[in-house]
């Protein structure tokens, strides 16, 4: 096999024929490596694994997600009429399963598709690679040029969804100060707020989000406003990683708050 | 701690020990096969790996093979694998590794072997000469052209790049897979890609020929490549996402595609993807 194939390349100097399959030096093993690069895979399958048994359990309750004025992230925006909380009732009687279904396919299709979260699990589940210079442990690949992983590529969508849910988390952050007996502070109104804005910083900080805003751009000097909004969300790019974690635990941990709360196991502490 | 246990602080530093006894263990061969070899000699303070490599070279075996040329991390010579990290040797203090164990020293895994640590980079050759070079558009009218800094700011990163190629040698795509050399550029040229790409006075469009021809659907964001980089190039975050990105716009992204075509058609001027 070669690699000699240069048609309709706009270059003038013509690539000389490569010989694929010849020996490679070194012994061969899986790997060399005397570190633990195992503990950041394992530490991942941990943290994944936990967070998707936590959240398929919750969003199959259908209970426990409403304590006035508390939501459940996980149910937010509530948009079926068997839902305890009348939030976007848009979807009709019909639906008798729990409300959080119709939410969380969106946040699990953003993070399923994120760039962050593509390393993450394609090293720790997928073992494609493990780790850098670790074996593969496939014998073919072919990456997301097939289906069902050239799917990846609908990222942005999830991510215009994404910014939907915030708007209502936000909306729920906001009304979460409001209690019955009027406007006040308690320990869920701070945790909704911080979730909120955990969730804003995930989605700011994402890479479709910093390609649309402002890194198709190549000349910048003839788009000053998409230049400044680029330079503003590039930190905050390089902290994905941090934000995809960070988010994701809160966010867990805001329903399970929520649903201590809704099932009296604990009291909201109210600061005033 | 007893204090005959310490060694004298002239030999140790933070990390490990800058003097005394070492081992390499490098790998000895060439295409018909191969094995470790061990070296014991002395590692003198501030020493590198190929500071050793260059000693075990002169006063135990003459015939070792090792490409290297600058020692000091700029040409990209001295690649090589140690203790199964890719890494180049004249960047890696002997100091950062712990005494008693062998230190194990090979070539790049993903290109041929020619001989003990010298191995065939050529691919990176032949798939150099499939990017397409930098095309310009028309001059000002006073006969030159014009750039602002901040338009070329981003791209400087790019131009760090030393061809050192870990970053090829690390990617699993094609060093776990051979047969995806026919169809993979591989992160370095990504890298050059984006650079070409992202550049304010270039009018070549690349897209086409980085989604069907140099693979850059294989890349699955692994950052393997931006690990190794010696030169701390963001590799993932900085080159290749960004050209996912717009790969995306001219191939998956109706919205997008939309939005060009009423530009073009009104006449806007477009300088993005």
């Amino acid at each position: 096999m070669d690699i000699t194939d240069t048609k309709d390349t706009p270059t003038a100097i013509k690539p000389t024929p490569v010989q694929l399959g010849k020996p490679r030096g070194g012994p061969a093993q899986s790997t060399l490596r005397k570190d633990y690069w195992w503990v950041t895979p394992t530490i991942t399958v941990g943290v994944l694994t936990a967070f998707v048994i936590y959240a398929t359990w919750a969003g199959f309750q259908n209970g426990n997600y409403y304590y006035a004025p508390y939501i459940s992230p996980f149910y937010s925006p509530c948009i079926a009429s068997n839902c305890v909380y009348q939030q976007l009732p848009i979807i009709g009687t019909w639906w008798k399963l729990s409300p959080a279904l119709l939410i969380l396919v969106f946040p699990l299709g953003y993070r399923l598709t994120c760039y962050y979260y593509r390393k993450a699990y394609y090293r720790a589940f997928w073992w494609a690679p493990p780790a850098c210079a670790v074996e593969d442990a496939h014998s073919k690949y072919s990456g997301e040029t097939r289906w069902p992983l050239l799917l990846q590529n609908s990222h942005r969508w999830f991510f215009y969804m994404g910014l939907v849910l915030n708007f209502f988390l936000t909306i729920d952050a906001v009304r979460a100060f409001d209690f019955p007996s009027g406007w006040g502070m308690g320990l869920g109104s701070l945790v909704l707020s911080v979730n909120a804005i955990l969730l804003w910083l995930y989605s700011f900080s994402c890479h479709a989000c910093r390609h649309l805003c402002g890194g198709s751009v190549n000349k910048f000097s003839t788009a000053p406003l998409r230049y400044r909004v680029w330079k503003i969300l590039t930190p905050l790019n390089q902290r994905h990683m941090l934000f995809a974690w960070v988010s994701l635990i809160f966010v867990a941990l805001s329903d399970l708050y929520v649903r201590l709360v809704a099932s009296g196991a604990i009291r909201d502490p109210r600061f005033f | 701690m007893n204090q005959n246990d310490r060694q004298p602080a002239e030999t140790q530093d933070k990390n490990g020990p800058a003097t005394g006894k070492v081992t390499l263990r490098i790998w000895r061969g060439d295409e018909n096969g191969g094995e470790f070899k061990d070296y014991t000699l002395d590692a003198q303070e501030g020493e590198v790996v190929l500071d050793v490599v260059h000693r075990v070279q002169s006063e135990h075996a003459g015939d070792l093979s090792v490409r290297w040329n600058c020692k000091a991390g700029k040409c990209g010579s001295c690649s090589a694998e140690i203790n199964g990290v890719p890494k180049l040797m004249c960047m890696t203090r002997m100091s950062d590794f712990s005494s008693g164990e062998p230190i194990t020293i090979t070539p790049m895994r993903t290109f041929p072997i020619i001989r003990d640590l010298v191995t065939d980079v050529s691919f990176n050759y032949e798939i150099a000469k499939k990017v397409p070079p930098f095309t310009p558009g028309p001059k000002e009218p006073d006969g030159t052209y014009r750039m602002a800094q901040r338009d070329i700011d981003r791209i400087q990163e790019f131009h760090k790049c030393i061809e050192c190629f870990l970053c090829q040698n690390v990617c699993h795509v094609i060093r776990d897979h051979e047969e995806n050399k026919a169809n993979y550029a591989g992160p370095r040229f990504f890298v050059r890609f984006a650079a070409l790409e992202m550049h304010p006075l270039n009018t070549n469009n690349s897209l086409g020929l980085l989604k069907e021809e140099m693979g850059i659907g294989y890349c699955n964001i692994t950052k393997c490549c931006t690990e190794v980089c010696p030169e701390q190039i963001h590799i993932t975050d900085n080159a290749i996402i960004p050209l996912k990105e717009r790969v995306v716009t001219a191939n998956y992204d109706p919205l997008a595609w939309l939005v060009t075509k009423i530009r073009r058609k009104t006449g806007r001027n477009t300088s993005s993807t």
